[in-house]
């Protein structure tokens, strides 16, 4: 194709000064600043950009705004690359690379093509109706149906930009910076309102950018400007171009996606944020977004060349490009003659203005007609001409009940179609906002009927098409909005500039445009979806065969399912479902409008939440000691633990069995500072203690702690841990690592909604204590050191002891506290003393070879000893019974919560699964943690299962595998010898005890 | 003195002194991390007059009852964290646990020292409030909060309270311990595009 130089000598938003090279499809262009990739495509004389989703029709440039159909390209490429992105929304910048989707080898030859040709095999329905059977063929089906759909393509890096997000208050928030938003904004800002006004574009202005009107008799975007400008003296107005309002939630929350770099070339904007998310709460919020040209349904509507009429007035206005030389225009109302005689001013040549009315004496078509301009009233366009771009076009009469053409076609040669069936009001967001709509038969459309937040729509959106009117509606809602955020609004001075606002006549909505084949049969089709390739005749197949919902009528042909979200396509689509069913279209009604509005990229969702940001991160405060030393940590909730303490050349399965080793012979040192804590203080404490226990409270001695297990209201075991009694009405309750909040949010809520009389305070002390757990044989020896001036001894501080002492010269306490079954201590200081507490326990410990030792290892000495860990042994299905720990339920007590369901019969089933230890026959087999035992070992699973493993380890103190199980009545196994099926064998064990070590607890006490 | 030497803030091991700077020049966000303070969360009647009446013989002042309001002593202050909660913050060595166990003893109270348990991380400058606004979801105009206000809150995932000190404007935000380093890093981030300046505590 010869390129064609279509742009203007002067006019337009563009800075001829400044001419940007960007790539199309490989090839070298050249564009200028102001442009979309859209403008200067078409100053290239391109009109060829895409291939349509289902047949790979050829598509060009439809629209110059968020409604664009066709024009989806993939932008740049690498990490960088963004698919599905639409031309007319791409600011052009130096360096800029895009390309055709859905296209191969090339968007003028395209192989896909062929689908066109096959096009009565691909109806409404078709996916449903084809690939249903047979069901296993579905896999097949899914490949080639994923491979054949879809537009662009996604990157396969990581994205290299940085998003974030802001949150921000306002008394008014103006969405849309046209006429009726600019006037609202400075509205609402002259009365005092903090006031953030978000435009898409990249300059305020809306339509005024792309028309010629005058105000107070000068171009209407000097008038912008001047308002722009006062906006942005104000200190409480925010003012955002290139952002998009893309969701209204519930309580006036909106949310924007800013584009703050994407404008530059992505080299430019690296560092910055490129896109942030402004999550909004408005007092009150007024739309002015403005409203949408509606295309014609007519033969063959779809040929590149075919535009909206408003767009392009716009590429000719703002961008200075004439997007052809000889056009037509093809409307059903008097403002598409407005772009014809802007057409015609620029030298375009009009080759018709072919209106659907038989009538036409509105201002507009007299002004068109003293043009000169040719008008054929009451014909229609029934055929277009031309491969990769219109040619011409064919016209005949319509009869006066529009329902076929008559008379002789008459041809006429052009290159452009502009085409207008009116407008619809940008009602996304009033919808969204749970606003109910309207129908408005006079002007064919949707209008925002009762609002349903601190909203008011105005201007375009509201109905209101003349710029004046919409000057008027923009100050009335700009004060009203302040007004109602409680700002004074009396003797604001707000004058509208002078502008002229030509009056219009109706339009004449016909659905589908008469042809000379009816629609359906014959080779043209009619588009009403181009995005998604959905014709008239699909939407008339779906009321055939009984589609009578907008919303399945929708899913099954995929009307308004596009990039675009049917923003061209929806109201044309009703009116069509409306007609096939005999209806009106309020009858039928419309599809849900949701956010977003228009796309959003995933990292604009994700902002700053990603890599070490992603989540929280809690240190202890011996942190730095542990990473310095080389732990291996191990993620419990948020919480960064030592998993284990690799020396040089150990694998963890070494260093375990190191650490392990050293607790059980001489002395270990292990971080238990992040053990939930809670205090309770108060007279009620150990009624408190009483209820959300299992066991007794009331005789635990000052100095003294106990153990506990707490149960839900269902009975379960959810947490478990340690309380010491520190004073007459003061307790220290620990909690699981992971189970604190839980725990602390459990008793807070009782005690609110339920004890409320209660005297308590409950405290979090979690993280103002640093907690050294000393433990192994030779622990007295070095406790005994660090705590001089205290009695360690066994009778002055027997097990599940506490006192308050010097620890390494810090304040603190210590305590008699054994998870490992080894004599062991607690050593607590406050946190800012923690490092300095363990570097002197490690420099007082070295000659016992004090030995750091992770949860690994804690695990796996616990086990030994049979005691529970939360998320092995109890998941919250396991009762104090189950664990064989009815030891710790209380007889005797009148109440605990979960002491009802205890009672429960399914509670007291001899087959409940029961924890057990399990000694493998195989001394050096380790099973597999959550492996599944059986009784009888059948071929092949399934096979009934009785059980399964909880907890299983490498035992060094035993020197054998051992394991904890959950087996259905278990206790009365013991002795049996179970099967542990896996992958490749099967493995014996014989049921015992839980308890491997140590069983009557000598060294514990000791 | 000798104590001094063995406690450690949690942002010890960022090292933030050396980093430190007194000509932080053009930087629109001024961190810091404050010293070590006692904390005392004070819990108790606060529609009790009686209570508030003795709670200021006590302490010197009044505790706040409007809320999310700080009132403030010579050697003290206290931040209202609900109508029977209060945070009172004081130097190391003001003994605030003591003093409020002896004056307020016999009464239905609970003061518990936190002081260890907490991070303050100190922020300032002329776009300390746009920092806040990208992970804090409470409106900080200087309409609705301002100098003399705090706010239990959320820092992205961080559970924080805040507290402005002046107009400057200058924020404390108390965190966990815990998660110190986590708010620092996040803090730093988004105030990288202002500039970040590390100023003494």
């Amino acid at each position: 194709m010869k390129r064609r130089e279509a742009r203007l000598d002067v006019g337009g938003r563009v800075n001829r000064d400044r001419v940007l090279n960007f790539t199309w499809n490989g090839k070298p262009y050249k564009g200028l600043e102001g442009d979309t990739l859209a403008s200067a495509l078409l100053a290239n004389g391109i009109s060829l950009v895409g291939r349509s989703f289902k047949y790979h029709r050829p598509r060009g440039i439809f629209s110059a705004g968020a409604e664009e159909p066709n024009a989806i390209v993939q932008l740049e490429t690498g990490a960088y690359t963004q698919p599905n992105v639409k031309a007319t929304q791409v600011e052009l910048y130096e360096g800029l690379e895009a390309r055709s989707v859905n296209c191969w080898p090339t968007v003028e030859y395209d192989f896909g093509a062929a689908a066109n040709l096959c096009a009565k095999l691909l109806p409404a329905g078709f996916y449903y109706k084809t690939f249903m059977w047979p069901s296993r063929f579905w896999m097949t089906y899914e490949y080639f149906i994923r491979r054949a759909a879809g537009l662009g393509r996604a990157p396969k890096e990581a994205d290299p930009d940085i998003y974030d997000k802001a949150h921000a208050h306002c008394d008014v928030l103006v969405v849309g910076g046209g006429p009726t938003g600019l006037a609202a904004a400075l509205a609402a800002a002259r009365a005092g309102a903090r006031v953030v006004l978000a435009d898409e574009q990249s300059e305020f202005g809306g339509d005024l950018l792309g028309r010629r009107d005058v105000m107070d008799d000068a171009p209407a975007v000097e008038w912008v400007r001047k308002v722009v400008e006062e906006l942005a003296s104000f200190s409480e107005v925010r003012l955002l171009p290139r952002s998009t309002v893309f969701g209204y939630y519930d309580h006036n929350y909106l949310a924007i996606a800013e584009r703050r770099t994407d404008h530059l070339h992505p080299k430019d904007g690296a560092g910055t944020p490129r896109q942030r998310l402004w999550k909004v709460r408005a007092k009150q919020v007024v739309l002015a977004t403005g409203s949408i040209e509606r295309p014609l349904v007519f033969a063959d509507n779809d040929r590149p060349g075919v535009m909206l009429a408003e767009s392009a007035r716009t590429y000719l206005n703002r961008y200075g490009v004439k997007p052809g030389r000889r056009a037509v225009v093809f409307t059903n109302n008097d403002n598409a003659y407005a772009a014809a005689i802007d057409l015609a001013d620029a030298g375009v040549e009009i080759g018709a203005i072919v209106d659907l009315r038989p009538d036409v004496q509105g201002p507009l078509p007299q002004k068109a007609r003293a043009r000169g301009l040719e008008i054929l009233a009451g014909e229609a366009i029934v055929a277009t001409h031309g491969r990769n771009r219109v040619q011409s076009v064919e016209v005949m009469l319509l009869s006066p009940e529009g329902d076929h053409v008559h008379g002789t076609a008459r041809k006429i040669d052009c290159d452009l179609v502009c085409v207008s069936g009116g407008w619809s009001p940008t009602v996304h967001l009033f919808s969204q906002s749970g606003g109910k709509l309207t129908y408005d038969a006079g002007r064919a459309c949707f209008v925002p009927g009762k609002s349903k937040q601190a909203e008011r729509s105005a201007g375009a959106c509201h109905g209101t098409f003349g710029v004046a009117d919409c000057l008027d509606e923009g100050f009335a809602a700009g004060l009203a909005a302040a007004g109602a955020a409680g700002f004074t609004t009396a003797g604001i001075s707000l004058i509208a500039p002078a502008v002229e606002q030509p009056g219009e006549a109706g339009l004449r909505a016909l659905p589908i445009v008469p042809g000379r084949a009816a629609v359906g049969h014959g080779k043209a089709k009619h588009f009403v979806d181009l995005a998604n390739d959905v014709t008239a005749a699909d939407v008339r197949l779906a009321a055939r065969e009984g589609y009578r919902s907008v919303e399945h009528t929708k899913r099954y042909t995929t009307l308004g399912m596009g990039p675009d979200q049917g923003k061209t396509s929806n109201v044309p689509g009703l009116a069509i479902l409306a007609e096939a069913l005999g209806k009106e279209i309020p009858d039928v009604g419309t599809t849900t409008f949701r956010p977003p509005y228009t796309p959003v990229t995933y990292g604009l969702l994700a902002g700053r939440d990603v890599g070490e940001m992603s989540d929280l991160t809690r240190t202890t405060p011996i942190h730095e000691w542990h990473a310095m030393t080389g732990a291996v940590f191990d993620d419990a909730g948020h919480w960064r633990r030592p998993w284990y303490y690799p020396r040089a050349g150990e694998d963890m399965a070494a260093a375990v069995r190191r650490e392990c080793r050293a607790v059980r012979e001489s002395v270990g040192i292990m971080d238990a500072s992040t053990l939930g804590k809670i205090e309770l203080v108060g007279p009620d404490a150990v009624k408190v203690l009483n209820q959300v226990y299992a066991n007794a409270w009331d005789n635990l001695a000052v100095g003294r702690c106990r153990y506990g297990l707490m149960l839900g209201e269902d009975g379960m075991v959810f947490d478990d841990g340690v309380t010491a009694r520190l004073g007459e009405h003061h307790y220290l309750m620990t909690t699981t690592t992971g189970g604190a909040a839980r725990v602390f949010g459990w008793i807070d809520d009782w005690l609110q909604c339920e004890w409320t009389n209660w005297k308590v305070f409950i405290t979090s002390v979690t993280e103002q204590w640093a907690t050294v757990s000393i433990a192994g044989p030779r622990a007295r020896d070095l406790v005994r050191e660090l705590a001089a001036g205290t009695d360690v001894s066994a009778e002055a501080l027997p097990h599940m002891a506490i006192r308050e002492a010097k620890v390494a010269g810090f304040p603190g306490r210590v305590a008699r506290i054994s998870f490992t079954g080894e004599l062991s201590f607690e050593l607590s200081v406050p946190s800012s003393y923690g490092m300095a507490l363990w570097t002197a326990c490690v420099t007082a410990g070295a000659k016992y070879g004090l030995t750091p030792f992770g949860t690994e290892a804690v695990h796996v000495l616990r086990a030994e000893k049979g005691y529970i860990v939360s998320g092995h042994e109890f998941d919250g299905t396991v009762t104090p019974q189950d664990l064989g720990m009815g030891w710790a339920v209380g007889k005797t007590k009148a109440d605990f919560l979960g002491r009802r369901s205890l009672d429960r019969s399914d509670m007291k089933r001899a087959d409940r699964k029961q924890l057990v230890g399990l000694q493998v026959q195989d001394p050096n087999a380790v099973l597999p943690e959550g492996s599944q035992v059986v009784e009888r070992v059948l071929k092949a699973p399934p096979m009934p299962m009785i059980g399964h493993v909880t907890s299983s380890y490498w035992s060094e103190t035993l020197k054998r595998g051992i394991a904890l199980a959950l087996v259905a009545g278990g206790h009365a196994r013991m002795g049996q010898t179970v099967h542990i099926p896996l992958e490749d064998k099967v493995l014996d064990a014989v049921v015992v005890s839980p308890v491997f070590y140590d069983p009557e607890g000598k060294r514990l006490h000791g | 003195m000798a104590d001094s030497y063995f406690r450690q803030t949690a942002l010890a091991p960022l090292g933030l002194a050396a980093k430190a700077t007194d000509a932080p020049g053009e930087a629109g966000v001024l961190m810091s991390e404050h010293p070590l303070a006692e904390h005392v969360n004070l819990r108790g009647d606060g529609a009790s007059v009686e209570f508030l009446q003795v709670a200021r013989t006590t302490i010197g002042y009044a505790l706040p009852t409007e809320p999310n309001t700080v009132t403030e002593g010579t050697n003290s202050r206290a931040l209202w964290l609900g109508p029977h909660e209060w945070l009172l913050v004081a130097p190391l060595g003001t003994a605030l646990v003591a003093t409020l166990g002896r004056g307020l003893a016999g009464r239905a109270f609970a003061a518990t020292e936190l002081g260890d348990a907490r991070a303050v991380i100190g922020l300032s400058g002329p776009n300390a409030r746009d920092v806040l606004a990208k992970s804090c979801p409470l409106d900080l105009n200087p309409k609705s909060f301002g100098p003399g206000r705090c706010a239990q809150t959320k820092l992205s995932r961080i559970a924080a309270i805040i507290a402005q000190r002046d107009d400057a404007p200058s924020y404390e935000i108390y965190v966990a311990r815990s998660v110190a380093r986590y708010t620092w890093r996040w803090l730093e981030d988004a105030g990288s595009e202002y500039g970040v300046a590390i100023v003494a505590g």
